[in-house]
């Protein structure tokens, strides 16, 4: 039972409430019909199975609803970060105890964050 | 009865109240605050148990946890039986009624005993693997008779009165264990104002303290106890769990406890106003760090027959005495590596019983302890050690030599004493089992001589859990450590005047855990490492020789440490056994790890109130209470209740599934049927968006549907394989109202919301679930127009209001909208109303509808009707690897839509372009009585020998009262170009069915129907 | 195109202009088994707040405080798993998602209401959802409230974790709800018509140790 922080309710909640989505950061082809059978096949079907790092992505189901990536050591299950979506992690394969770099913000980020309301 | 071993005075134990018991049908006595063990060696009960294997006698070993053979059955009635209890566990209460879990026909004169008498040849490691290797068709009647001697307790066979329930806890630390240790650990987080839970498995807190010779600030130990509970107690941050058992330890700090509630109290949980309480409940706790203060588990020496009654861990002689007021014999001799056992003969000695001899296998053993004994008149045997146990029921003897432990030899002549108890102590093995849980791997530690535990962030141990067991030592530790965890908290420590402990000097243990004799290990007396588990030092040492190298085979090979056992009181001998066999260290033959559960936990516990009528949820939609009152049987789908059908009573009997089926299809064909449809997944869109997104998501084109328009669509993974369909109306220009199958609502709703928020954050579109706002109603058959204009305002005129439309207005004073859309290929109209209202509604269609003979219908007719249109269920007639080409669907699908639509790119893999992939095609049964079975397998040739290769299979089949013949929906190889010919399903009984491959659609295939 | 005109949303009041009852989710238990009254034992006691007005709200933060300030005279709570609620406490705003509220309003208000924001947003990118027929309102109270709660959720009830004004979706039982705490002592469950039935039944059985009252 992890116990999970989502970057978007900005609190930790339990496992039940989340459902996990597979490996993050699977970018769609943009052109598909320029794929080969081959290189369609690795988007669809070819995943990674390290032993260590892994990026994930999960949503908060039972919550907010939002996707979001976890990165988490296969081996220890500790959850490293958790990080919305259009971020890049801080803890990577390459990087293993963090990347010196501030979390990159994309603009797709910047679009579903939530602006401060005035109480 | 007398309680023969029980003292005058002392202990723990109320003597104003005695409790009755039954033991294997013998009546006994003992008092409040017994355990079930420490009553039974009160009343002189030797025996307790038959050995897993070998059917030997076996007494009780231990006080705690760690105990091997007190496994009893509980129970007096049937409905109350518990397996797998140990006595040293239980309390007693007034009443318990137990039994010994093995021993056939009784423990006293067990007939299995002769298997352990012709010795351990018969019985080697790998015994049942090698001997009831084959037939494996006959294991099962093997498994029976070796159950019943073996014997593991058994589940009752009636309904168990009790509930259970579960609690969600969460806090900032987890203490686990209330000795001194855990004690000091939770008064330390406590003045902290941190949220504290201190939980411990024993009917008292308090641990080794209960039992102590020491004296905390010159006092006895215990009112220190009662002070530390009694401040406790007081803070509102902290939560006490006695008698729960810290039992798994499971991802990041989240821990089951197991707290037996009422188990002291009686057999069931007793009534008290108007409420019994729940019997045991599990704590799922979420801990922010836990500290392990879960103490040692005393290592016995490993000697010969050290499993007749009679041989106890020393530590256990001293909880019985003390803790008790019972001495569990007469004349002891103590066999010990180190100094702190030697608290068991002085304990012994108190009260006034003999101590023959302390055997020692340090040569001039020189601590406080020794001193004391020495000064006291004992006879202590240095260099020396218990190499046999005599007796057969009972401990009559022990044979004691000099030894050369190093060496593995005896070294001198054996003498033999007699006694009737012998207690031994090898050390102490810290509890590293919850540590372990979480994958961490243990390591060895020289100086304290067990294994210590490796902590992932989060986790502390204290004190004798991580082999700090001087008493001073091990409080300072568990305040340190709360310390510690508490400043990974960012909580600052209150600090706790520590208790001034006399601490008695020990000389240093030694290193030793199986005993030579003069015998080599596999010719003398059966040495038992294991004794639940019948695991001897023979059978390691053969396991090793057998080429087992690893500790891990060892440990499956012999089955040591396996079960409920999970090696607390054996596994270090064990592995300091195959150790030397295989000339290895300890450290380096390495350890076993272990698994949750720490000790057994009772199913209840486990399912809390997630059982009879709240097992799982039933959703209900809003008529559900019609269906109930109108006899409806009722479908699963997903966790929804549907109605399946709606039998009638003809001549005072019930319809059948297919009379009623029959009758409803009819009606809906010839008449006017309605059925409760809200369980469909609505999915509210809105955004400038929307209409590109559905382009995106669905495999057909929505450009132009206006609105008022009702369009049917494919959805599918990108893979090109169906997950899941529906209509999807245009409620405005920016506004749409999406349908998906029943099952498929959450996902599909998931799945929208996945692909807008990872890949097309820029389209402008919110999706909303409706499914429970709205009651949808289907009211169809070629009178549905007449009945429904006769409670509607809407235009219903078959120019105005077409196939494929929908309109709103009112539906009995409801505003509604509906949608003239059909899964049944008749004249239909869906109604969909606020919830709420849903009633009236459909009541209101019944008292207008008595004349067209108005009829419910449920689930089974649907799945008829639609099948006789050869419309598919997605999830039915297709499994997640049909595209919709399979379906023959190519009209739904936008090839030149321009965006590349989810699923577009895979239609063209070579894959999905072959032209032997599985087809939807109609079956039409050449014997038009036969019903196909679904889920049949189809060959082109029956003739082929066997293995057939089989080419597809049937995906949904029914009998059609309107057609009079059996009807199936089949994927079959390239059967969109075999219609015509002739399939064969062989069937189970030897029977092989003919179809002919139809088109899909069997009844009135032009679609007119629907349109009229 | 008969009575339909041509709109980008189209909006649609539920309830009807005459007289006809509506039926809540929790009726059919009701009538089945009854329900425990409270008594002088109870330690917990148990409300429908039926029929109320649920519409979810969809948008930008920043602007759709602004439209329903500008309607209802109080804003969006500022945080996640907040919740703000005018003077009376009888219309709530509840934080679901950073671009999803849920706005509970007395029954009947909820097409009116939704009219006004639409209104008031103008051109913005956003939708109101109105899901009143979906869910129904809970509320308990009493001393063992809280370990009820325990009983049935993962979610951390104790006040330091749950302060009043807080509100989350979480797992409740073997489903899901919205809970909330609108004051020190009452509770708010906001559950889906489906699973109400299953869900009251459980709180029914949970409290049972209790005595808890269904008061009506």
């Amino acid at each position: 039972m992890f116990h999970i922080y989502c970057p978007y309710c900005e609190e930790h909640r339990e496992e039940e409430e989340f459902h996990p989505k597979g490996q993050a950061h699977i970018a769609r082809p943009e052109e598909p019909e320029a794929c080969s059978d081959e290189e369609w096949g690795d988007y669809l079907f070819f995943r990674d199975n390290p032993r260590g790092i892994h990026h994930e992505l999960w949503v908060h189901a039972v919550g907010c609803r939002k996707f979001f990536n976890i990165t988490r050591h296969t081996v220890s299950y500790a959850i490293l970060e958790t990080y919305k979506m259009g971020e890049l992690p801080r803890f990577t394969a390459e990087f293993p105890e963090g990347s010196l770099s501030e979390k990159v913000t994309t603009e797709a980020e910047a679009m579903s964050r939530q602006e401060g309301v005035k109480a | 009865m007398n309680q023969i071993n029980r003292l005058r005075e002392g202990g723990r134990i109320d003597r104003a109240r005695t409790l009755s018991f039954t033991f294997n049908g013998k009546r006994y006595q003992g008092h409040a605050g017994d355990t079930l063990a420490s009553a039974l060696l009160a009343n002189g009960v030797n025996i307790v148990n038959r050995s897993f294997k070998y059917s030997r006698p076996r007494g009780i070993v231990a006080a705690g946890a760690e105990e091997p053979n007190a496994l009893i059955q509980l129970g007096g009635t049937e409905s109350a039986q518990v397996p797998n209890v140990r006595a040293t566990q239980q309390a007693l209460f007034d009443g318990l009624t137990a039994q010994s879990t093995n021993g056939w026909p009784n423990v006293q004169r067990d007939l299995m005993s002769l298997v352990g008498k012709l010795g351990g040849r018969f019985m080697p490691p790998g015994f049942y693997y090698k001997t009831f290797m084959a037939p494996a068709s006959m294991w099962m009647t093997y498994e029976k008779v070796i159950r019943k001697g073996a014997g593991l307790g058994r589940s009752p066979m009636e309904r168990d009165p009790d509930s259970y329930d579960h609690l969600n806890q969460h806090c900032d630390l987890l203490v686990i264990g209330a000795g001194p240790v855990g004690l000091a650990a939770a008064l330390t987080a406590a003045r902290s104002g941190t949220r504290v839970i201190l939980c411990d498995e024993q009917e008292e807190m308090g641990g080794s303290l209960l039992d102590s010779r020491e004296l905390l600030d010159n006092q006895p130990a215990v009112q220190w106890v009662e002070r530390v509970l009694d401040e406790l107690a007081q803070c509102d941050n902290v939560t006490l769990l006695p008698r729960t058992t810290a039992n798994g330890y499971h991802d990041h700090h989240f821990v089951t406890l197991h707290e037996r509630r009422t188990e002291h109290l009686g057999e069931t949980a007793p009534q008290g106003a108007g409420y019994r309480p729940t019997r045991s409940r599990m704590h799922r706790v979420r801990a922010g760090q836990v500290l392990l203060a879960t103490g040692a588990h005393e290592r016995p020496l490993v000697y010969g027959s050290n499993d007749v009654p009679g041989n106890l861990v020393a530590g256990a002689v001293s909880t019985y005495v003390r803790r008790y007021g019972v001495v569990p014999g007469n004349k002891l001799i103590l066999s010990t590596t180190n100094d702190y056992a030697y608290r068991a003969a002085l304990d012994w000695l108190d009260v006034g019983r003999e101590v023959v001899a302390i055997v020692d296998a340090r040569q001039a053993p020189d601590g406080e302890l020794v001193a004391q004994a020495r000064a006291r008149g004992i006879r202590i045997i240095e260099g020396a050690a218990v190499l046999e146990a005599k007796g057969g029921n009972r401990v009559s003897g022990a044979r004691i030599a000099a030894i050369d432990a190093e060496a593995f030899k005896v070294t001198g002549q054996a003498e033999t004493l007699a006694c009737d108890t012998i207690a031994s102590s090898g050390g102490y093995s810290p509890v590293i089992h919850l540590a372990s849980h979480t994958g961490a791997r243990p390591s060895w530690n020289e100086e304290s001589l067990g294994f210590v535990p490796s902590l992932v962030r989060g986790v502390h141990a204290a004190g004798s859990a991580r082999g700090v067991h001087d008493l001073a030592e091990g409080l300072a530790d568990g305040a340190a450590m709360a310390e510690q965890a508490l400043e990974a908290l960012d909580r600052p420590a209150g600090p706790i005047a520590l208790p001034q402990v006399d601490s008695l000097r020990e000389g240093a243990a030694c290193a030793f855990y199986q005993v030579p004799h003069e015998k080599p290990t596999l010719r003398g007396p059966k040495q038992f490492v294991d004794q639940q588990n019948d695991v001897t030092a023979a059978a390691i040492e053969l396991a090793t020789r057998e080429g087992f190298e690893s500790i891990e085979h060892v440990k499956r090979y012999t089955a040591m440490g396996f079960g409920t056992d999970q090696g607390k009181l054996g596994n270090i001998n064990g592995m300091a056994i195959a150790a030397r066999c295989l000339g290895k260290t300890i450290p380096e033959v390495g350890t076993t790890v272990f698994r949750p559960n720490y000790t057994p936990v009772t199913f209840g516990a486990i399912v809390g109130r997630h059982c009879r009528d709240l097992f799982d949820p039933e959703r209900y939609t809003a008529l559900h209470q019609w269906h109930v009152e109108h006899g409806a049987e009722f479908e699963d789908v997903g966790q929804w209740k549907r109605p399946w059908y709606f039998p009638k009573t003809v001549n005072g009997k019930s319809e059948t599934l297919d009379e009623a089926v029959a009758r409803e299809c009819l009606a809906v064909r010839q008449g006017v049927g309605v059925l409760d449809a809200s369980t469909l997944g609505k999915i509210d869109i809105q955004g400038p968006d929307a209409r590109e997104f559905l382009g995106r998501v669905y495999t057909n084109k929505w450009a132009k549907l206006a609105p008022g328009r009702v369009r049917y669509g494919l959805m599918c993974k990108d893979d090109g394989m169906l997950m899941d369909d529906g209509t999807t109306s245009c409620l405005g220009e920016n506004h749409f109202l999406m349908t998906t199958t029943t099952g498929g609502a959450a996902g599909v709703m998931e799945w929208l919301e996945l692909w807008h928020q990872t890949e097309w954050p820029e389209l402008q579109v919110y999706f909303t679930s409706v499914t429970d706002h709205w009651a949808t109603i289907t009211v169809t058959g070629p009178e549905a127009r007449k009945l429904l204009s006769e409670i509607t305002d809407i235009d219903l005129d078959k120019e105005q209001f077409k196939f494929m439309d929908w309109r709103e207005g009112q539906v009995a004073d409801v505003p509604a909208r509906v949608f003239r859309i059909s899964f049944t290929g008749e004249l239909a109209y869906e109604i969909n109303v606020q919830a709420n209202y849903a009633l009236h509604v459909w009541t209101t269609l019944f008292e207008h509808g008595d004349k067209y003979d108005l009829t419910p219908y449920g689930t089974e007719t649907m799945h008829v009707l639609r099948a006789e249109k050869g419309l598919i269920i997605a999830g039915q007639d297709t499994d997640g690897s049909v595209t919709p080409e399979d379906l023959g669907m190519q009209w739904a699908v936008g090839y030149d839509k321009p965006f590349p639509w989810i699923g577009k790119r895979a239609l063209s893999r070579s894959d999905t372009r072959r032209k032997d992939r599985k087809q939807l095609v109609g079956l039409k049964p050449k014997d038009s009585a036969v019903v196909l079975e679904e889920g049949a397998q189809i060959v082109f040739d029956p003739d082929h020998a066997i293995p057939m290769p089989m080419v597809g299979h049937v995906t949904s089949s029914y009998y059609s009262a309107i057609l009079g013949h059996g009807i199936a929906l089949a994927v079959v190889k390239g059967g969109h170009h075999r219609i015509g010919e002739t399939v064969y399903l062989p069937m189970v009984d030897g029977q092989v069915h003919q179809a002919e491959i139809v088109s899909n659609v069997f009844y009135d295939p032009k679609g007119e129907r629907q349109h009229v | 195109m008969s009575n339909l005109v041509a709109q980008n949303i189209r909006t649609f009041e539920t309830h009807p202009g005459v007289e006809i009852s509506a039926e809540s989710p929790l009726v059919f238990f009701h009538q089945r088994s009854g329900a425990p009254a409270p008594c002088t034992e109870s330690r917990v006691a148990l409300r429908e707040r039926a029929l109320l007005g649920h519409l979810i709200l969809r948008g930008g933060a920043i602007v759709l405080d602004e439209a329903v300030h500008s309607v209802l005279g109080f804003g969006l709570p500022a945080y996640p798993n907040a919740l703000s609620r005018d003077e009376g406490g009888e219309r709530s705003i509840q934080w679901l998602s950073p671009d999803e509220w849920l706005l509970i309003v007395p029954g009947g208000e909820e097409f009116g209401l939704e009219g006004k924001l639409r209104e008031a947003l103008g051109d913005a990118h956003y939708a109101i959802v109105n899901v009143s027929g979906g869910q129904t309102l809970l509320e308990l109270e009493g001393e063992a409230a809280r370990e009820l709660l325990m009983k049935s959720t993962p979610y951390d009830v104790h006040p330091d974790n749950f302060p009043v004004g807080k509100g989350v979706t979480t797992v409740f039982a073997k489903a899901n709800l919205i809970l909330r705490r609108p004051t020190e002592t009452r509770w708010e469950l906001v559950l889906r018509r489906s699973f109400a039935d299953y869900l009251y039944r459980w709180i029914l059985d949970a409290g049972e140790a209790y005595a808890i009252g269904v008061e009506v």
